[in-house]
Protein backbone atom coordinates (compact mmCIF):
# COMPACT_ATOMS: atom_id res chain seq x y z
CA UNK A 1 0.00 0.00 0.00
CA UNK A 2 2.98 2.81 1.31
CA UNK A 3 4.14 1.91 -2.02
CA UNK A 4 1.45 3.16 -4.39
CA UNK A 5 0.32 5.79 -1.83
CA UNK A 6 0.32 9.49 -2.51
CA UNK A 7 0.44 10.77 1.14
CA UNK A 8 2.11 8.26 3.10
CA UNK A 9 3.70 9.40 6.99
CA UNK A 10 5.21 7.09 9.02
CA UNK A 11 6.57 7.55 12.73
CA UNK A 12 4.91 11.08 12.24
CA UNK A 13 5.72 13.31 15.46
CA UNK A 14 5.35 16.74 16.33
CA UNK A 15 6.47 18.04 19.49
CA UNK A 16 6.91 22.30 20.62
CA UNK A 17 7.18 24.38 23.37
CA UNK A 18 4.53 27.07 24.21
CA UNK A 19 5.33 29.72 26.74
CA UNK A 20 2.98 29.74 29.92
CA UNK A 21 2.05 32.84 32.14
CA UNK A 22 -0.27 33.08 35.13
CA UNK A 23 -2.55 36.37 34.75
CA UNK A 24 -1.28 38.74 38.08
CA UNK A 25 1.02 41.75 37.86
CA UNK A 26 3.57 39.30 39.13
CA UNK A 27 3.36 37.03 37.34
CA UNK A 28 3.83 39.11 33.83
CA UNK A 29 6.71 40.29 35.56
CA UNK A 30 8.48 36.87 36.64
CA UNK A 31 7.03 36.14 32.38
CA UNK A 32 9.24 39.23 31.51
CA UNK A 33 12.96 37.73 32.51
CA UNK A 34 11.90 34.69 32.97
CA UNK A 35 10.20 32.71 30.79
CA UNK A 36 8.61 29.43 31.22
CA UNK A 37 7.58 26.50 28.65
CA UNK A 38 5.63 23.81 28.64
CA UNK A 39 6.53 20.98 25.92
CA UNK A 40 3.17 20.06 23.83
CA UNK A 41 3.18 16.79 22.42
CA UNK A 42 1.05 17.30 19.23
CA UNK A 43 1.20 14.92 17.70
CA UNK A 44 2.77 11.03 18.46
CA UNK A 45 4.08 8.92 15.94
CA UNK A 46 1.52 8.80 13.32
CA UNK A 47 1.53 6.32 10.55
CA UNK A 48 -0.60 6.73 7.32
CA UNK A 49 -1.28 6.01 3.65
CA UNK A 50 -3.73 6.75 1.24
CA UNK A 51 -4.11 5.47 -1.98
CA UNK A 52 -4.49 8.00 -5.42
CA UNK A 53 -8.24 9.26 -5.63
CA UNK A 54 -9.01 8.21 -1.88
CA UNK A 55 -11.52 10.57 0.52
CA UNK A 56 -10.57 10.30 3.77
CA UNK A 57 -11.70 11.76 6.73
CA UNK A 58 -9.46 13.11 10.04
CA UNK A 59 -11.74 12.80 12.95
CA UNK A 60 -10.42 14.44 16.54
CA UNK A 61 -11.70 16.88 18.86
CA UNK A 62 -9.82 20.70 19.03
CA UNK A 63 -6.26 19.99 19.98
CA UNK A 64 -6.30 16.58 19.02
CA UNK A 65 -3.28 16.84 15.73
CA UNK A 66 -5.18 17.11 13.15
CA UNK A 67 -4.17 20.75 12.48
CA UNK A 68 -0.29 19.58 12.99
CA UNK A 69 -0.81 16.59 10.90
CA UNK A 70 -2.10 18.74 7.96
CA UNK A 71 0.75 21.34 8.21
CA UNK A 72 3.38 18.73 8.55
CA UNK A 73 1.69 16.57 5.34
CA UNK A 74 1.46 20.37 3.36
CA UNK A 75 5.05 21.47 4.54
CA UNK A 76 4.19 24.10 6.90
CA UNK A 77 6.02 22.31 9.57
CA UNK A 78 9.27 20.33 10.20
CA UNK A 79 8.22 17.29 12.32
CA UNK A 80 10.51 16.34 15.24
CA UNK A 81 10.26 12.99 14.15
CA UNK A 82 8.66 10.54 11.27
CA UNK A 83 9.37 11.13 7.75
CA UNK A 84 6.36 11.71 4.61
CA UNK A 85 5.96 11.83 1.34
CA UNK A 86 3.09 13.59 -0.56
CA UNK A 87 2.74 13.17 -4.08
CA UNK A 88 6.58 11.90 -4.20
CA UNK A 89 7.99 14.69 -2.27
CA UNK A 90 9.30 15.31 1.30
CA UNK A 91 6.75 18.22 1.82
CA UNK A 92 8.74 20.40 3.91
CA UNK A 93 11.43 20.74 1.15
CA UNK A 94 8.51 22.92 -0.21
CA UNK A 95 9.89 22.43 -3.98
CA UNK A 96 7.84 24.22 -6.59
CA UNK A 97 6.50 21.13 -8.37
CA UNK A 98 5.48 19.94 -4.74
CA UNK A 99 3.58 22.78 -4.01
CA UNK A 100 1.96 22.90 -7.52
CA UNK A 101 0.48 19.63 -6.92
CA UNK A 102 -1.32 19.85 -3.32
CA UNK A 103 -3.87 22.25 -1.76
CA UNK A 104 -4.59 23.26 2.02
CA UNK A 105 -7.93 24.97 2.56
CA UNK A 106 -8.48 26.23 5.94
CA UNK A 107 -11.80 27.45 7.14
CA UNK A 108 -11.09 29.45 9.23
CA UNK A 109 -8.29 31.47 7.40
CA UNK A 110 -8.95 33.02 3.59
CA UNK A 111 -6.80 33.77 0.95
CA UNK A 112 -9.14 35.96 -1.20
CA UNK A 113 -8.27 39.69 -1.43
CA UNK A 114 -11.00 41.49 0.36
CA UNK A 115 -11.28 44.21 -0.97
CA UNK A 116 -11.23 43.11 -5.05
CA UNK A 117 -13.61 41.12 -6.32
CA UNK A 118 -12.58 37.09 -6.67
CA UNK A 119 -11.74 37.03 -10.32
CA UNK A 120 -8.58 39.19 -9.34
CA UNK A 121 -7.42 36.44 -6.68
CA UNK A 122 -8.00 33.72 -9.34
CA UNK A 123 -6.09 35.65 -12.07
CA UNK A 124 -3.26 36.46 -9.43
CA UNK A 125 -2.88 32.83 -8.25
CA UNK A 126 -3.42 31.66 -12.19
CA UNK A 127 0.20 33.78 -12.79
CA UNK A 128 1.54 32.32 -10.06
CA UNK A 129 1.03 28.96 -10.69
CA UNK A 130 1.50 29.31 -14.69
CA UNK A 131 -1.68 28.76 -16.29
CA UNK A 132 -1.68 29.41 -19.85
CA UNK A 133 -4.80 31.97 -19.82
CA UNK A 134 -7.32 29.84 -22.28
CA UNK A 135 -6.63 26.91 -19.72
CA UNK A 136 -7.33 29.32 -16.85
CA UNK A 137 -10.91 30.62 -18.43
CA UNK A 138 -11.87 27.46 -18.76
CA UNK A 139 -11.09 26.06 -15.35
CA UNK A 140 -12.69 29.40 -13.70
CA UNK A 141 -15.94 28.44 -15.73
CA UNK A 142 -15.79 24.84 -14.95
CA UNK A 143 -15.00 25.03 -11.30
CA UNK A 144 -17.77 27.87 -11.41
CA UNK A 145 -20.22 25.72 -12.47
CA UNK A 146 -19.73 22.95 -10.65
CA UNK A 147 -19.88 25.61 -7.21
CA UNK A 148 -22.91 27.47 -8.71
CA UNK A 149 -20.75 30.79 -8.11
CA UNK A 150 -21.49 32.14 -11.92
CA UNK A 151 -22.19 36.04 -11.91
CA UNK A 152 -20.84 36.43 -8.46
CA UNK A 153 -16.86 35.97 -9.40
CA UNK A 154 -16.87 40.04 -9.96
CA UNK A 155 -18.17 41.31 -6.83
CA UNK A 156 -16.21 42.32 -4.22
CA UNK A 157 -15.30 39.33 -2.13
CA UNK A 158 -16.46 41.45 1.22
CA UNK A 159 -19.88 41.28 -0.22
CA UNK A 160 -20.00 37.99 -0.80
CA UNK A 161 -22.31 35.73 1.37
CA UNK A 162 -20.00 33.25 3.99
CA UNK A 163 -21.11 30.34 1.68
CA UNK A 164 -20.21 32.16 -1.66
CA UNK A 165 -17.02 32.82 -0.22
CA UNK A 166 -16.22 29.50 0.88
CA UNK A 167 -16.76 28.35 -1.95
CA UNK A 168 -14.87 30.91 -3.75
CA UNK A 169 -12.12 30.55 -1.84
CA UNK A 170 -12.20 26.30 -3.03
CA UNK A 171 -12.41 27.62 -6.67
CA UNK A 172 -9.04 29.64 -5.82
CA UNK A 173 -7.50 27.21 -4.31
CA UNK A 174 -8.37 24.11 -6.54
CA UNK A 175 -7.53 26.50 -10.23
CA UNK A 176 -3.58 24.70 -10.08
CA UNK A 177 -5.94 21.34 -10.35
CA UNK A 178 -3.94 20.05 -7.61
CA UNK A 179 -3.67 16.05 -7.06
CA UNK A 180 -4.38 16.39 -3.39
CA UNK A 181 -6.29 18.39 -1.18
CA UNK A 182 -5.96 18.89 2.54
CA UNK A 183 -9.36 20.26 3.99
CA UNK A 184 -9.37 21.59 7.37
CA UNK A 185 -13.11 22.41 8.14
CA UNK A 186 -13.79 23.96 4.98
CA UNK A 187 -17.87 23.89 6.16
CA UNK A 188 -17.34 25.96 9.56
CA UNK A 189 -19.50 27.88 10.05
CA UNK A 190 -21.85 27.37 7.18
CA UNK A 191 -25.50 27.31 7.47
CA UNK A 192 -27.03 23.99 6.14
CA UNK A 193 -27.58 24.21 2.82
CA UNK A 194 -24.09 25.63 2.16
CA UNK A 195 -22.57 22.67 4.22
CA UNK A 196 -24.22 20.00 1.64
CA UNK A 197 -23.22 22.59 -1.75
CA UNK A 198 -19.70 22.29 -0.34
CA UNK A 199 -20.06 18.68 0.06
CA UNK A 200 -21.46 17.91 -2.97
CA UNK A 201 -18.85 19.98 -4.40
CA UNK A 202 -16.19 18.11 -3.22
CA UNK A 203 -17.88 14.73 -4.13
CA UNK A 204 -18.36 15.88 -7.73
CA UNK A 205 -14.49 17.15 -7.93
CA UNK A 206 -12.96 13.96 -6.53
CA UNK A 207 -15.15 11.51 -8.89
CA UNK A 208 -14.41 14.06 -11.85
CA UNK A 209 -10.41 14.80 -11.13
CA UNK A 210 -9.72 11.70 -9.40
CA UNK A 211 -7.90 14.02 -6.54
CA UNK A 212 -7.08 12.32 -3.13
CA UNK A 213 -8.53 14.37 -0.54
CA UNK A 214 -7.97 14.77 3.44
CA UNK A 215 -10.86 16.18 5.11
CA UNK A 216 -11.22 17.29 8.90
CA UNK A 217 -14.30 18.57 10.02
CA UNK A 218 -16.83 18.54 13.23
CA UNK A 219 -19.77 18.22 11.01
CA UNK A 220 -20.18 14.00 11.03
CA UNK A 221 -22.78 14.85 8.37
CA UNK A 222 -19.44 15.94 5.85
CA UNK A 223 -17.78 12.82 7.61
CA UNK A 224 -20.57 10.74 6.75
CA UNK A 225 -21.75 11.75 3.16
CA UNK A 226 -17.60 12.11 1.94
CA UNK A 227 -15.55 9.88 3.35
CA UNK A 228 -15.71 5.92 3.23
CA UNK A 229 -12.29 5.36 5.44
CA UNK A 230 -11.77 8.01 8.50
CA UNK A 231 -9.00 8.19 10.61
CA UNK A 232 -9.59 8.90 14.47
CA UNK A 233 -6.81 11.10 16.11
CA UNK A 234 -7.05 11.84 19.65
CA UNK A 235 -4.36 13.67 22.08
CA UNK A 236 -1.75 13.32 18.84
CA UNK A 237 -1.99 9.58 18.72
CA UNK A 238 -3.94 7.69 15.74
CA UNK A 239 -6.74 5.59 17.68
CA UNK A 240 -8.52 4.36 14.30
CA UNK A 241 -8.08 3.89 10.72
CA UNK A 242 -10.15 2.17 8.55
CA UNK A 243 -14.03 2.23 7.36
CA UNK A 244 -16.56 4.41 8.79
CA UNK A 245 -18.91 1.32 9.68
CA UNK A 246 -16.31 -0.35 11.49
CA UNK A 247 -15.48 2.76 13.41
CA UNK A 248 -18.84 2.23 14.90
CA UNK A 249 -18.08 -2.06 15.39
CA UNK A 250 -14.92 -0.91 17.06
CA UNK A 251 -15.89 1.89 19.25
CA UNK A 252 -19.70 1.29 19.58
CA UNK A 253 -20.38 -2.28 20.26
CA UNK A 254 -23.86 -1.38 20.77
CA UNK A 255 -26.88 -0.32 19.74
CA UNK A 256 -29.72 2.34 20.31
CA UNK A 257 -33.03 0.55 21.76
CA UNK A 258 -35.80 3.32 21.54
CA UNK A 259 -39.06 2.82 23.52
CA UNK A 260 -42.34 3.91 23.82
CA UNK A 261 -44.32 3.32 26.62
CA UNK A 262 -47.70 2.46 27.48
CA UNK A 263 -46.96 5.01 30.62
CA UNK A 264 -43.86 7.25 31.99
CA UNK A 265 -41.43 5.49 33.77
CA UNK A 266 -38.51 6.80 36.10
CA UNK A 267 -35.05 6.06 34.88
CA UNK A 268 -34.27 3.84 37.33
CA UNK A 269 -36.82 1.06 36.54
CA UNK A 270 -34.79 0.90 32.98
CA UNK A 271 -31.58 0.89 34.32
CA UNK A 272 -31.68 -2.94 35.15
CA UNK A 273 -32.15 -3.00 30.93
CA UNK A 274 -28.88 -0.85 29.86
CA UNK A 275 -27.41 2.14 29.76
CA UNK A 276 -30.10 4.83 29.96
CA UNK A 277 -29.02 7.52 27.58
CA UNK A 278 -33.06 9.87 27.43
CA UNK A 279 -36.17 9.33 29.31
CA UNK A 280 -38.74 12.01 28.54
CA UNK A 281 -42.17 11.45 28.97
CA UNK A 282 -43.39 7.68 27.31
CA UNK A 283 -40.03 8.17 25.47
CA UNK A 284 -37.02 6.69 26.65
CA UNK A 285 -33.24 5.77 24.56
CA UNK A 286 -31.12 2.62 26.05
CA UNK A 287 -27.73 1.84 25.19
CA UNK A 288 -27.45 -1.78 24.94
CA UNK A 289 -24.31 -4.08 24.49
CA UNK A 290 -24.64 -5.68 21.37
CA UNK A 291 -23.80 -9.36 22.05
CA UNK A 292 -26.74 -8.65 24.43
CA UNK A 293 -29.43 -7.32 22.70
CA UNK A 294 -31.48 -9.83 21.78
CA UNK A 295 -31.69 -10.98 25.01
CA UNK A 296 -32.33 -7.82 26.24
CA UNK A 297 -34.90 -6.65 24.01
CA UNK A 298 -36.50 -9.67 25.40
CA UNK A 299 -36.72 -9.05 28.56
CA UNK A 300 -37.78 -5.28 27.77
CA UNK A 301 -40.77 -7.24 26.23
CA UNK A 302 -41.52 -8.85 29.24
CA UNK A 303 -41.13 -6.87 31.61
CA UNK A 304 -41.68 -3.71 30.53
CA UNK A 305 -45.50 -1.97 29.40
CA UNK A 306 -43.96 -1.49 26.12
CA UNK A 307 -46.30 0.20 23.05
CA UNK A 308 -43.43 0.52 20.67
CA UNK A 309 -39.59 -0.32 20.65
CA UNK A 310 -36.97 0.07 17.81
CA UNK A 311 -33.25 -1.25 17.66
CA UNK A 312 -30.55 1.33 15.84
CA UNK A 313 -26.67 2.01 15.60
CA UNK A 314 -26.27 5.36 17.81
CA UNK A 315 -25.35 8.44 16.43
CA UNK A 316 -22.32 9.38 15.15
CA UNK A 317 -21.71 12.29 16.43
CA UNK A 318 -22.62 10.77 19.75
CA UNK A 319 -19.74 7.53 19.29
CA UNK A 320 -17.17 10.26 18.79
CA UNK A 321 -18.24 12.24 21.69
CA UNK A 322 -17.86 9.31 23.66
CA UNK A 323 -14.46 8.21 22.53
CA UNK A 324 -13.21 11.89 22.65
CA UNK A 325 -14.41 12.18 26.12
CA UNK A 326 -13.19 9.20 27.57
CA UNK A 327 -9.96 8.43 25.50
CA UNK A 328 -11.13 5.18 25.12
CA UNK A 329 -14.79 3.54 25.10
CA UNK A 330 -16.32 1.73 27.79
CA UNK A 331 -18.59 -0.93 27.27
CA UNK A 332 -22.29 -0.39 28.82
CA UNK A 333 -23.16 -2.53 31.29
CA UNK B 1 7.09 38.12 -17.68
CA UNK B 2 3.33 37.46 -17.22
CA UNK B 3 3.54 36.73 -13.62
CA UNK B 4 5.01 39.96 -13.25
CA UNK B 5 1.99 41.59 -15.57
CA UNK B 6 -0.33 39.90 -13.85
CA UNK B 7 0.88 40.75 -10.24
CA UNK B 8 1.25 44.30 -11.15
CA UNK B 9 -1.97 44.68 -12.82
CA UNK B 10 -4.18 42.90 -9.46
CA UNK B 11 -2.43 45.13 -6.88
CA UNK B 12 -2.27 47.93 -8.83
CA UNK B 13 -6.38 47.47 -8.79
CA UNK B 14 -6.01 46.89 -5.20
CA UNK B 15 -4.01 50.15 -4.66
CA UNK B 16 -6.99 51.64 -6.47
CA UNK B 17 -8.98 50.83 -4.19
CA UNK B 18 -7.76 53.23 -1.50
CA UNK B 19 -7.59 56.41 -3.52
CA UNK B 20 -8.43 58.82 -1.15
CA UNK B 21 -5.62 57.37 1.74
CA UNK B 22 -3.03 57.42 -1.28
CA UNK B 23 -3.65 60.82 -1.63
CA UNK B 24 -3.38 61.12 2.24
CA UNK B 25 0.10 58.91 2.39
CA UNK B 26 1.64 61.62 0.07
CA UNK B 27 0.44 64.36 1.80
CA UNK B 28 2.23 62.60 4.75
CA UNK B 29 5.31 62.69 3.55
CA UNK B 30 5.41 66.36 2.62
CA UNK B 31 8.14 66.65 5.80
CA UNK B 32 11.06 67.48 3.83
CA UNK B 33 8.86 70.23 2.02
CA UNK B 34 8.39 71.96 5.34
CA UNK B 35 12.41 71.14 6.22
CA UNK B 36 12.71 73.41 2.77
CA UNK B 37 11.61 76.34 4.27
CA UNK B 38 13.57 76.69 7.35
CA UNK B 39 16.68 75.62 5.65
CA UNK B 40 15.78 78.48 2.85
CA UNK B 41 15.47 80.90 5.22
CA UNK B 42 18.42 79.66 7.40
CA UNK B 43 20.56 79.84 4.13
CA UNK B 44 19.66 83.79 3.42
CA UNK B 45 22.46 84.24 5.66
CA UNK B 46 24.92 82.48 3.17
CA UNK B 47 26.81 80.95 6.07
CA UNK B 48 25.80 77.55 4.24
CA UNK B 49 27.52 75.47 1.29
CA UNK B 50 24.25 75.85 -0.59
CA UNK B 51 22.51 78.75 -1.82
CA UNK B 52 18.75 79.55 -0.82
CA UNK B 53 18.11 77.75 -4.49
CA UNK B 54 20.13 74.69 -4.00
CA UNK B 55 18.52 73.50 -1.05
CA UNK B 56 15.05 74.28 -2.41
CA UNK B 57 15.87 72.13 -5.29
CA UNK B 58 17.28 69.53 -2.70
CA UNK B 59 14.41 69.27 -0.35
CA UNK B 60 12.01 68.71 -3.29
CA UNK B 61 13.78 66.15 -4.56
CA UNK B 62 14.37 64.61 -1.22
CA UNK B 63 10.27 64.46 -1.22
CA UNK B 64 10.51 62.70 -4.39
CA UNK B 65 12.81 60.00 -3.70
CA UNK B 66 10.98 59.24 -0.33
CA UNK B 67 7.54 58.84 -2.19
CA UNK B 68 9.70 56.34 -4.53
CA UNK B 69 10.66 54.15 -1.94
CA UNK B 70 8.22 53.87 0.88
CA UNK B 71 8.32 51.07 2.20
CA UNK B 72 5.67 49.36 4.29
CA UNK B 73 6.65 45.49 4.13
CA UNK B 74 7.82 44.51 7.96
CA UNK B 75 4.12 45.77 8.80
CA UNK B 76 2.13 43.88 6.43
CA UNK B 77 4.93 40.48 7.15
CA UNK B 78 3.97 41.24 10.98
CA UNK B 79 0.55 40.70 10.44
CA UNK B 80 0.86 38.01 8.10
CA UNK B 81 3.08 35.78 10.39
CA UNK B 82 0.85 37.23 13.78
CA UNK B 83 -2.36 36.18 12.05
CA UNK B 84 -0.88 32.59 10.55
CA UNK B 85 -1.56 34.29 7.02
CA UNK B 86 2.03 33.65 6.34
CA UNK B 87 0.79 30.19 5.81
CA UNK B 88 -0.78 30.77 2.71
CA UNK B 89 1.59 32.60 1.19
CA UNK B 90 4.06 29.95 1.92
CA UNK B 91 1.93 27.06 0.16
CA UNK B 92 2.15 29.18 -2.84
CA UNK B 93 5.34 28.44 -5.52
CA UNK B 94 6.02 32.35 -5.08
CA UNK B 95 8.49 33.48 -2.69
CA UNK B 96 6.48 36.66 -0.16
CA UNK B 97 9.87 38.84 -1.17
CA UNK B 98 8.53 38.97 -4.89
CA UNK B 99 4.58 39.27 -4.17
CA UNK B 100 5.59 42.03 -1.39
CA UNK B 101 7.64 43.42 -3.53
CA UNK B 102 5.14 43.64 -6.28
CA UNK B 103 2.74 45.43 -3.84
CA UNK B 104 5.02 47.85 -3.42
CA UNK B 105 5.84 48.77 -7.10
CA UNK B 106 2.12 48.84 -7.86
CA UNK B 107 1.25 51.03 -4.94
CA UNK B 108 4.02 53.53 -6.88
CA UNK B 109 2.28 53.44 -10.05
CA UNK B 110 -1.05 54.40 -8.26
CA UNK B 111 0.77 57.34 -6.14
CA UNK B 112 2.16 59.20 -9.15
CA UNK B 113 -0.60 61.05 -10.43
CA UNK B 114 -0.87 62.69 -6.82
CA UNK B 115 2.84 62.80 -6.17
CA UNK B 116 3.17 65.14 -9.68
CA UNK B 117 -0.11 67.00 -8.85
CA UNK B 118 1.98 67.73 -5.14
CA UNK B 119 5.09 68.83 -7.62
CA UNK B 120 3.23 71.09 -10.15
CA UNK B 121 1.63 72.67 -6.85
CA UNK B 122 4.99 73.33 -5.46
CA UNK B 123 6.67 74.68 -8.29
CA UNK B 124 3.13 77.15 -8.60
CA UNK B 125 4.41 78.14 -4.90
CA UNK B 126 7.95 78.45 -5.00
CA UNK B 127 9.05 79.89 -8.77
CA UNK B 128 12.54 79.95 -7.36
CA UNK B 129 13.41 76.32 -7.20
CA UNK B 130 12.08 76.10 -10.91
CA UNK B 131 15.08 74.37 -12.98
CA UNK B 132 15.98 72.62 -15.87
CA UNK B 133 17.78 69.12 -15.09
CA UNK B 134 21.19 67.67 -16.96
CA UNK B 135 19.84 65.09 -18.48
CA UNK B 136 23.04 62.95 -17.00
CA UNK B 137 23.09 63.52 -13.31
CA UNK B 138 19.28 63.02 -14.09
CA UNK B 139 19.23 59.76 -15.29
CA UNK B 140 21.70 58.71 -12.88
CA UNK B 141 19.69 59.96 -10.27
CA UNK B 142 16.16 58.41 -11.43
CA UNK B 143 18.51 55.56 -11.58
CA UNK B 144 20.03 55.81 -8.05
CA UNK B 145 16.22 56.04 -6.85
CA UNK B 146 15.54 52.38 -8.01
CA UNK B 147 18.44 51.46 -6.50
CA UNK B 148 17.66 52.72 -3.11
CA UNK B 149 14.10 51.56 -3.11
CA UNK B 150 15.33 48.37 -3.81
CA UNK B 151 17.84 48.83 -1.14
CA UNK B 152 15.32 50.19 1.60
CA UNK B 153 13.11 47.05 0.58
CA UNK B 154 15.63 44.54 1.36
CA UNK B 155 16.39 46.27 4.46
CA UNK B 156 13.26 46.03 5.73
CA UNK B 157 12.34 42.76 4.39
CA UNK B 158 15.42 41.48 6.41
CA UNK B 159 14.34 43.37 9.46
CA UNK B 160 10.96 41.81 8.86
CA UNK B 161 12.12 38.12 9.14
CA UNK B 162 12.90 39.02 12.95
CA UNK B 163 9.36 38.20 13.50
CA UNK B 164 9.95 35.07 13.52
CA UNK B 165 11.61 35.43 16.74
CA UNK B 166 10.42 38.09 18.61
CA UNK B 167 6.84 39.05 16.77
CA UNK B 168 7.41 42.76 17.17
CA UNK B 169 10.02 43.43 14.40
CA UNK B 170 8.52 46.92 13.94
CA UNK B 171 10.05 47.92 17.21
CA UNK B 172 13.31 47.37 15.59
CA UNK B 173 12.50 48.96 12.52
CA UNK B 174 11.44 52.21 14.88
CA UNK B 175 15.24 52.18 15.68
CA UNK B 176 16.05 51.93 12.24
CA UNK B 177 13.69 54.37 11.54
CA UNK B 178 15.35 57.13 13.46
CA UNK B 179 18.95 56.29 11.99
CA UNK B 180 17.20 56.40 8.65
CA UNK B 181 15.70 59.86 9.66
CA UNK B 182 19.13 61.63 11.07
CA UNK B 183 21.73 60.06 8.42
CA UNK B 184 20.15 59.64 5.06
CA UNK B 185 19.63 63.09 4.30
CA UNK B 186 16.14 63.76 5.16
CA UNK B 187 16.11 66.46 7.73
CA UNK B 188 19.58 68.14 5.82
CA UNK B 189 21.67 67.76 3.37
CA UNK B 190 25.12 65.83 4.14
CA UNK B 191 27.15 68.87 3.15
CA UNK B 192 25.88 70.94 6.03
CA UNK B 193 26.84 68.17 8.68
CA UNK B 194 30.13 68.85 10.71
CA UNK B 195 33.11 66.65 9.03
CA UNK B 196 33.58 63.67 11.12
CA UNK B 197 29.91 62.69 11.09
CA UNK B 198 29.35 62.93 7.65
CA UNK B 199 32.04 60.79 6.73
CA UNK B 200 30.69 58.47 9.26
CA UNK B 201 27.24 58.36 8.04
CA UNK B 202 28.81 58.02 4.21
CA UNK B 203 29.92 54.75 5.43
CA UNK B 204 26.05 53.92 6.41
CA UNK B 205 23.39 52.60 4.07
CA UNK B 206 21.28 54.98 5.39
CA UNK B 207 22.81 58.29 2.93
CA UNK B 208 22.16 56.03 -0.06
CA UNK B 209 18.42 55.59 0.90
CA UNK B 210 17.37 59.64 0.36
CA UNK B 211 20.68 62.05 -0.03
CA UNK B 212 23.20 60.38 -3.20
CA UNK B 213 19.35 60.02 -5.61
CA UNK B 214 18.61 63.85 -4.50
CA UNK B 215 21.30 65.36 -4.51
CA UNK B 216 22.18 63.94 -8.57
CA UNK B 217 18.29 64.65 -9.37
CA UNK B 218 19.06 67.72 -7.87
CA UNK B 219 21.96 69.13 -10.03
CA UNK B 220 24.15 69.02 -7.62
CA UNK B 221 28.26 68.33 -7.41
CA UNK B 222 28.59 64.96 -5.85
CA UNK B 223 31.01 62.29 -7.07
CA UNK B 224 28.93 58.95 -8.13
CA UNK B 225 31.96 56.42 -6.62
CA UNK B 226 32.37 55.74 -3.92
CA UNK B 227 28.62 56.16 -2.80
CA UNK B 228 27.90 53.80 -5.30
CA UNK B 229 30.21 51.03 -3.99
CA UNK B 230 29.62 51.21 -0.44
CA UNK B 231 25.19 51.39 -1.82
CA UNK B 232 26.10 48.22 -3.53
CA UNK B 233 28.20 46.26 -0.51
CA UNK B 234 25.10 47.38 1.98
CA UNK B 235 23.05 45.52 -0.61
CA UNK B 236 25.25 42.47 -0.72
CA UNK B 237 25.20 42.79 2.99
CA UNK B 238 21.53 42.47 3.42
CA UNK B 239 20.66 40.09 0.54
CA UNK B 240 23.27 37.56 2.74
CA UNK B 241 21.61 38.21 6.00
CA UNK B 242 17.85 37.92 3.89
CA UNK B 243 19.01 34.52 3.06
CA UNK B 244 20.18 33.39 5.76
CA UNK B 245 17.71 34.69 8.29
CA UNK B 246 14.50 33.33 5.69
CA UNK B 247 15.91 30.10 5.90
CA UNK B 248 16.58 30.31 9.72
CA UNK B 249 13.15 31.94 10.33
CA UNK B 250 11.24 29.36 8.12
CA UNK B 251 12.91 26.29 10.28
CA UNK B 252 12.00 27.90 13.28
CA UNK B 253 8.31 29.14 12.19
CA UNK B 254 8.12 25.62 11.24
CA UNK B 255 9.33 24.14 14.46
CA UNK B 256 7.06 26.30 16.86
CA UNK B 257 3.37 25.24 15.73
CA UNK B 258 3.66 28.07 12.62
Amino acid sequence: MSEDAIVFAQDLTKHYQVALKEESLLATLRHFFFREYRLVRAVEGVSLAIAPGEVVGFLGPNGAGKTSTLKMLTGLLHPTKGTARVAGHVPWRREKAFLKKITLVMGNKQQLVWDLPAMDTFRLNAAIYEIPEGEFRKRVGELAEMLALEGKLHQPVRKLSLGERMKAELLAALLHRPEVLFLDEPTLGLDVNAQVAVRDFLKEYNRRYGATILLTSHYMADIAALCPRVLVIHQGRLLYDGALEGLLERFAPYREVGLTLKSPLPKEALRAFGEVREVEGREARLLVPRERLMERVAEILKRLPVEDLEVKEPPLEEVIARVFQEGHVEEPR
Amino acid sequence: MRKAKTLLSVYLAYMLEYRAELFLWALAGTLPLILMGVWVEAAQSGAFPLSPGEFARYFLMVFLVRQATVVWVVWEFERDVVEGRLSFRLLRPLDPFLDHLAAHVAERLARLPFVLLLTLLFFLLFPEARFVPEPLPFLLGLGLTVLAFLLRYLMQYTTALLTFWSERATAVEEVFFLLYLFLSGTLAPLEVFPEPLRSLALLTPFPYLVYLPAAFLAGQEVALFPGLGVMLFWGGVFFLLWRLLWRLGLKHYAGHGA
